[in-house]
């Protein structure tokens, strides 16, 4: 494997637990220990415990911290209040996506976020341009977290065992500093990118091997597997949300992607406003739709998408679902073609009825 | 992974022949393929009566990961598909040279088994 890849603060342990390392967004994570379906369906059934310290983290301080916020993310950040987080998206001035974000309110001037691996060196850059004459301070603090998800029904049964905290009392969003196996200054939340429900928990990394070793150890009874990048991606699309450079990037906007949601056109300025707005306002040449397909093949990245004989679209991301036991996937589809209907992709020649999805398949 | 069958002979691209006494031959991909891809969710196989050339596409076998197209190792004709592996695609995860073979072939030519790799010659690929 390359030598430019970044390990996490896991890597030891992905080994040492059978994982087969693979390159992603410049690190070697562990696509798979035991089998992607195996693990999909432990996560839907019991849980699992995925690495995602290659995800980034910065943090915004200062007394303009959540104006500041406001002025360059699409949703609301005054308007958090401090315990709780919020999904955004960080736009371009053309209504391009920079990334998705998620955003920790620790405190009324401090925030943490959190940032796709791929993009954490250009969000930071990012920021930092914007900042101006506003009273704030952007931390890079990527290499001094770790991160874990423990996803599933049993994950808080499985996460009680090891911290003090009373998990029911954080709700859906909500987050609390305490101490997991031990190990003080943890962010124990309750957010995940599965559909099923769990915690993402930060901690320091040098502690995350011993917070990784005490959850599994807690989680073999309950039938936790550990679970990869493999797994991530087939329970992420089951669930619909959007993965960066597939069904969000810096061509696909919110507005495009179905998150219109994010964008919250009730603050008088914000970057990209303009163009979202005409978007949302109906001049929207095209939109990322949820499919699947009453076949045994697997639409992929690329895929292109008919209408009769011309191609109006392409599939962004593509994966066997193992729990409707077909393959779905999202698309990007010319408006025209969507009001129309009757669409197929071409798969190896195999011309396959594009069901569109207006929900996703597991809520 | 498991020791490679003796009697079977191999291709570079992880296909697996076994010649029958009748002179046809079984066809399926490795132990070593398989698990380089992971779960398999699909393998879409030819019609009896289809024609091949050798280092033909015969195949597409699907998994979770990625679409892997199945090499021919042989010219012939097409005598028998697996019909298992329909309903039970991830036979090729669990009996890669046996409840998964794929194709029975009617090779044009005999000979050509022969000049497939011997186990020993195919481990030395792996």
């Amino acid at each position: 494997m390359s030598e430019n890849l970044s390990r996490t603060p896991l890597y030891a342990f992905h080994v040492a637990n059978g994982a087969r390392m693979v390159p992603f967004a410049g690190w070697e994570m562990p696509v798979q220990y035991t089998g992607i379906l195996e693990e999909h369906l432990a996560v839907r059934r019991t849980a699992g415990l995925f690495d995602v310290s290659h995800m980034g983290e910065c943090r915004v301080t200062g007394k303009d911290a959540a104006v500041f916020l406001d002025r360059v993310m699409t949703n609301t950040m005054a308007t958090i209040p401090v315990g709780m987080a919020r999904y955004t998206i960080l736009c371009q001035p053309d209504g391009g996506c920079v990334d998705d974000l998620i955003v920790y309110r620790l405190g009324p001037e401090e925030f943490l976020i959190c940032l796709n691996a791929s993009n954490a060196p250009k969000d930071i850059a990012w920021l930092r341009a914007q900042v101006g004459s506003s009273q704030v301070k952007i931390a890079d603090e990527c290499a001094q977290w770790g991160q874990l998800a423990l996803q599933g029904p049993a994950a808080e049964a499985i996460l009680a065992s090891l911290t003090s905290v009373k998990l029911d009392s954080i709700k859906r969003f909500a987050f609390v500093v305490t101490t997991v196996a031990n190990v003080s200054d943890c962010i124990i939340s309750r957010t995940g990118y599965t559909g099923s429900p769990g915690f993402e928990i930060y901690l320091p990394a040098a502690s995350a091997t011993k917070v990784a070793e005490a959850i599994l150890a807690a989680g073999k009874p309950h039938g936790l597997l550990l679970t990869g990048l493999g797994a991530r991606d087939s329970l992420r699309l089951e669930a619909g949300y959007p993965l960066y450079g597939h069904e969000i990037s810096e061509v696909i906007s919110p507005i495009q992607a179905g998150l219109g949601w994010t964008v919250k056109f009730s603050k008088p300025e914000f970057i990209g406003r303009e163009a979202l707005k005409k978007q949302a306002d109906g001049a929207l040449s095209s939109s990322v739709v949820l499919f699947s397909l009453a076949d045994r093949r697997i639409a992929r990245q690329g895929t292109p998408v008919f209408a009769g004989d011309a191609k109006v679209g392409e599939v962004l991301s593509g994966t066997h679902s193992p729990l409707l036991n077909k393959p779905i996937g999202t698309a990007l589809i010319s408006s025209d073609a969507l009001a129309k209907g009757n669409l197929t992709v071409d798969i190896r020649g195999n011309r396959i009825p594009l069901e569109i999805s207006a929900e996703p398949f597991v809520k | 992974m498991s020791s490679l069958p003796s009697d079977l002979r191999y291709t570079k691209d992880h296909e697996w022949l076994r010649l029958e006494n009748d002179g046809t031959a079984t066809i399926g991909i490795t132990d070593h393929a398989q698990a380089a891809l992971g779960d398999v969710t699909f393998v879409d196989l030819p019609k009896v009566g289809a024609t091949f050339a050798e280092h033909a596409v015969f195949g597409t076998v699907e998994s979770v990961k990625a679409a892997s197209d199945l090499y021919c190792p042989v010219a012939g004709t097409i005598i028998g598909v697996n019909a298992e592996l329909n309903g039970s695609p991830d036979l090729v995860n669990r009996e890669p040279y046996t409840g998964a073979w794929m194709i029975r072939i009617k090779l044009d030519n005999a000979a050509a088994a022969q000049a497939l790799l011997t186990a020993d010659q195919y481990k030395q690929l792996l």
